[in-house]
């Protein structure tokens, strides 16, 4: 019994993460349409998208190679795995103990590479400038969540997920420079990474300012339906490792099955409000010109670095 | 006469190179024959050489001998302990999957031009560079370095009707010999404060450890001795500034060349600077770990940055040596700041992570550079500008060069991302230091860590994308076809190699636990109470990594999707390119090399110097928006060559020329200038 309940967390959070997904992606289109003034088609539109992706045939442009084909397992494959690994109701999870920060942040970074492959792989003018895009996107993004979860990690002594937000619950709250500076930038991060405004626009398939649209255009049918669904998830999983990392309140301890209900609930209201927050950054900025990208990414990056650097020399 | 004991081994390989070198002038006039006797004699030996590293480092065994040969008075001092079998063994294993692989690539060189020199010159480069490693004093580490040096100068100039491959090979010999006198120097330094030692012995290396470790050498100058040492060894290895070589030398040689000089030989003055720093000198002051570790970070960045934005396969896969010599320095630079500061564990995982670094770069960047050959041989191309869809002709390659672009990108299961993982620990784990220089460079050290690596993903996802994805950019790809068959099982064993070293890290850990062991007195627990399934550098609860349960489980997630989405029989139909409906897309509209690297010219456009001019081609009278076609030009240099080479260079092509005014080829004024120096020298003795 004792054995089998992280087991028995872990795959009640795998579950949660494949079908709540969508869900938070439906709280932050219906929120949207509602500050927008307009009418939402329901928090579980996002369901039926997929359900109608999932049911329909595969038109395969005629040189796509088996990486093309190959892209959409590999990123559905690695979106879950890394769901897996972090700490989003219990800490108790078998799972966080193979692969830690720098791994979590790697399993991201295989989706990326092999969706900018598939961009490629057609030999489109789009799908090339989405992989360019994406890439550039990428390469400020990705180092500076390495060096905000760091700054975390530091504060925690440890790079392993579960230990990280396990001794973030026992610390008393204190006000550390370097967690603010490192919150900050992750924050922005999330917003570049999920390709959301003002980095990137989801709903929107115009030429001069799409990137990870762009990338999967070529895509069709269940392909489609499993990179939607991966790009749920990472909305979801950025969503909760930023909560799990900065705010952990309500995680359940370890060994302590008693908690998980109120641990459910407190991850319910903490995601609502992020998607809160993103509707609302959403409706009040536009999106910016793709070379303000670097410097909203040179930002984060240096904020990153900043929080790292103060622990260093303060803390 | 030679004992089996693992020196004795690698003096068997050598033995063995040296006498394939020595045989093929013999053969010359029956190629075929020469190139099977060459490589499949020198993948055995390699595979000797390996068996002798391996169980060197295996054993924590440190064998010694003396070879009775050379000047008198001066005898050859050989030995091999875990540091040396370390790099041995690095060495060799290139050698073997380099080997095969020449068996098909040669090939073609047969019946088109001799293959003689290539088979002499082949077999001396990898005697020289185990000789190097082997090596016990200052005399015979000399000479085997310039019989490497000499080796792959003859090497570089293979295709020498090529203006270009010898001035590369030019270049090349310079800036070795530049080094080299550096590397003299430090020696001299070394053995200079030597005592009590007979003749030559405080040549010996034994000797400049005893001075060392006695505290005879004064800290001014054991620093001078380093700082001699870093920048000679620095020169070979390819740290920027003094990378300048390695773009040109390395396109310009044979592919299978190209792959050992960058995966072996730019290890060996690794070796170099880690026998000296660590094992010579000990290492005693905090700064020259500060040192290594910044000019880790310089090639690191700008080696990544110059390599995005090549567009000749090679040159970039040279650009991305510097790079990955620069990763290592960044672990190296660490370990030996823990060191001066006595942390033994740390000091340890650093330097465990650095020679990781070394043995997988050798694995993949062998493996890219036997991809690229292939692409060479098949497409007769080197230019990424006019490859694409190559996929589709090469299935083998695209794979194969696949797991390269994966691992180099540091992603996981493979097994850059091992070593990169080791790298951001000891990071990590690096305690407040004594130092606030140090605690401001740490922190900005991970951070150029961090930016290097996701920058080499970028870099590789431009490789492989433009090179086998997409369609052919050129004007047809009939005459492209896959490598043959000793090619393709020799990247096959690459990516095995790579993708094994990916998943069983521990194994690797424990394997070469004996090298730090032996140099900063620190191990790794590499094995947690989990067993092999996980690495656990310090303790479970700081950090864990299970590589296989990470590969197993990306690898069950995408079979169940799989298996869940062909539950149905849904139909698959092929169709023309979407494109949201534009038409007429041609194969020139594809982004290639220069397109998908332009938002990276923007951004870091400062650090580069840069030319780039649109003509307009055609009616001269039509309006300038209204041009028949555009002529663009874009010229990206590497600013050292010019800031830092081209003056040098100038600087000594004048000076000869002026001393050149005292050779006037008359032996009567010859002899006057020795009889001059005989009675200066006599005057002052």
């Amino acid at each position: 019994m004792k054995n089998l309940y992280p087991i028995l967390i872990e795959a009640l959070q795998v579950l949660i993460v494949l079908v709540a997904s969508p869900v938070l992606v439906g709280w932050v289109r219906a929120l949207k349409c509602r500050a927008q003034g307009r009418r939402s088609a329901g928090v579980f539109q996002p369901y039926r998208d997929l359900r109608k992706l999932f049911m329909k045939d595969i038109v395969l442009a005629e040189n796509a190679s088996w990486v093309f084909r190959f892209t959409p397992y590999v990123v559905f494959g690695s979106t879950l795995l890394a769901g897996a690994i972090i700490p989003i109701i219990s800490v108790d999870l078998p799972l966080a103990a193979t692969a830690d920060i720098i791994a979590l942040v790697a399993l991201f970074a295989i989706a990326r590479f092999f969706t900018a492959l598939a961009g490629m792989d057609v030999g489109t003018a789009f799908g090339g400038m989405g992989s360019s895009r994406e890439m550039m996107v990428a390469s400020l993004a990705e180092p500076a969540m390495l060096m905000s979860v760091f700054t975390v990690s530091l504060a925690s002594h440890s790079t392993s997920l579960s230990f990280m937000a396990h001794s973030l619950l026992e610390t008393s709250v204190v006000l550390r420079p370097s967690l603010a500076f490192a919150l900050i930038a992750f924050a922005l991060i999330a917003i570049a990474e999920n390709g959301r405004i003002p980095v990137d626009n989801p709903s929107t398939h115009l030429e001069l300012t799409m990137i990870h649209e762009a990338m999967i255009l070529e895509y069709s049918g269940r392909h489609l339906a499993l990179i939607e669904w991966a790009s749920m998830m990472k909305l979801f999983l950025f969503s909760s490792l930023g909560v799990s990392l900065f705010f952990p309140w309500g995680i359940a301890g370890p060994s302590d099955p008693l908690m998980l209900p109120l641990a459910f609930v407190a991850l319910a209201c903490k995601l609502a409000l992020v998607g809160a927050a993103i509707v609302l950054i959403e409706t009040r900025l536009a999106k910016m010109r793709i070379f303000r990208v670097p410097e909203f990414l040179g930002a984060a990056f240096l904020l990153s670095t900043l929080g790292m650097l103060s622990f260093f020399m303060l803390e | 006469m030679l004992n089996l004991d693992p020196l004795g081994l690698v003096a068997l390989s050598v033995l063995v190179f040296l006498a394939l070198a020595s045989l093929a002038p013999f053969l010359a006039s029956r190629q075929k024959t020469l190139l099977a006797m060459t490589f499949l004699g020198s993948a055995l030996a390699s595979l000797i050489a390996l068996s002798g590293g391996f169980l060197s480092v295996y054993q924590a065994s440190t064998t010694s001998m003396i070879m009775p040969v050379g000047l008198p008075d001066l005898p050859f001092y050989l030995r091999l302990d875990p540091l040396s079998g370390f790099f041995a063994a690095v060495v060799a294993l290139l050698g073997f999957l380099v080997s095969i692989y020449s068996l098909g690539y040669v090939k073609s060189f047969v019946g088109v031009r001799s293959i003689t020199p290539l088979a002499v010159f082949y077999n001396l480069f990898l005697a020289g560079m185990l000789l190097v490693l082997v090596a016990d004093d200052a005399y015979s580490f000399m000479v085997s370095w310039e019989l490497m040096a000499a080796a792959s100068f003859f090497l570089v100039a293979f295709e020498d009707e090529n203006a270009k491959a010898r001035k590369a090979a030019f270049i090349y010999i310079l800036i070795a010999h530049i080094g080299a006198i550096l590397i003299l120097l430090s020696f001299g330094v070394m053995s200079g404060s030597a005592s009590g030692f007979e003749s030559f012995g405080s040549y010996t290396f034994s000797s400049m450890r005893m001075n060392a470790a006695s505290g005879h050498i004064t800290p001014a100058w054991a620093a001078a001795a380093f700082l001699l040492a870093l920048f000679g060894f620095g020169a070979k290895a390819g740290i920027i500034p003094l990378h300048v070589w390695l773009p040109e030398a390395h396109p310009a040689a044979p592919s299978n060349v190209s792959a050992l000089m960058s995966g072996a030989m730019l290890k060996i003055a690794v070796y170099g600077i880690i026998r000296v720093s660590f094992d010579l000198l000990g290492v005693t002051q905090w700064w020259w770990g500060g040192l290594v570790l910044v000019i880790g970070l310089v090639s690191a960045l700008i080696g990544i940055l110059f390599a995005l934005l090549q567009v000749d396969l090679k040159r970039l896969l040279a650009y991305s040596s510097v790079e990955n010599i620069g990763v290592i320095l960044i672990s190296l630079g660490l370990s030996m700041i823990f060191a001066s500061f006595k942390m033994g564990a740390l000091a340890a995982l650093a330097m465990i992570a650095a020679l990781y670094h070394i043995l997988n770069h050798a694995v993949f960047k062998g493996l890219l550079f036997m991809g690229a050959g292939s692409i060479l041989h098949g497409a007769r191309e080197r230019n990424m500008e006019r490859m694409g869809g190559l996929i589709h002709k090469m299935p083998w390659t695209a794979p194969l060069f696949l797991v390269g672009c994966l691992s180099i990108s540091s992603l996981p299961p493979f097994s850059g991302f091992a070593s990169e993982w080791l790298a951001f620990q000891s990071f990590l784990l690096s305690p407040s230091l004594p130092s606030p220089i140090l605690n401001l460079l740490i922190p900005l050290g991970a951070a150029v860590l961090a930016l290097t690596a996701a920058l080499a993903a970028r870099c590789f996802v431009k490789v492989f994308g433009v090179t086998f994805l997409g369609a052919w950019r050129g004007p047809s790809n009939a005459h492209v076809h896959e490598a043959g068959f000793f090619m393709k099982a020799s990247m096959t064993g690459a990516a095995i190699a790579s993708l094994a070293l990916g998943i069983f890290p521990a194994f690797v850990i424990v394997w070469m636990d004996s090298v730090p062991s032996m140099l900063v007195s620190g191990t790794v627990q590499a094995e947690s109470p989990f067993g092999w399934l996980w690495i656990t550098p310090v303790a479970p609860e700081r950090a864990s990594y299970s590589a296989p349960v990470v590969f197993l489980g990306i690898l069950s997630f995408v079979a169940l999707a799989y298996l869940l989405l062909h539950a149905r029989k849904t139909a698959i139909r092929r169709g023309p390119i979407w494109d949201c409906g534009f038409e007429k897309l041609t194969n020139r509209m594809q982004y290639n090399s220069t397109s998908f690297a332009m938002p990276l010219r923007r951004i870091f456009g400062f650090l580069f110097s840069i030319k780039e001019t649109t003509r307009a081609h055609g009616n001269p009278n039509a309006s300038p928006m209204f041009q028949e076609r555009y002529i663009y030009n874009l010229k990206v240099r590497d600013m050292f060559w010019y800031s830092l080479y081209k003056p040098v260079s100038d600087l000594s092509f004048w000076a000869s020329k002026k001393v050149g005014r005292l050779q006037h080829g008359r032996i009567q004024i010859y002899l006057l200038y020795s009889f001059i120096t005989l009675i200066v020298l006599l005057m002052f003795s």
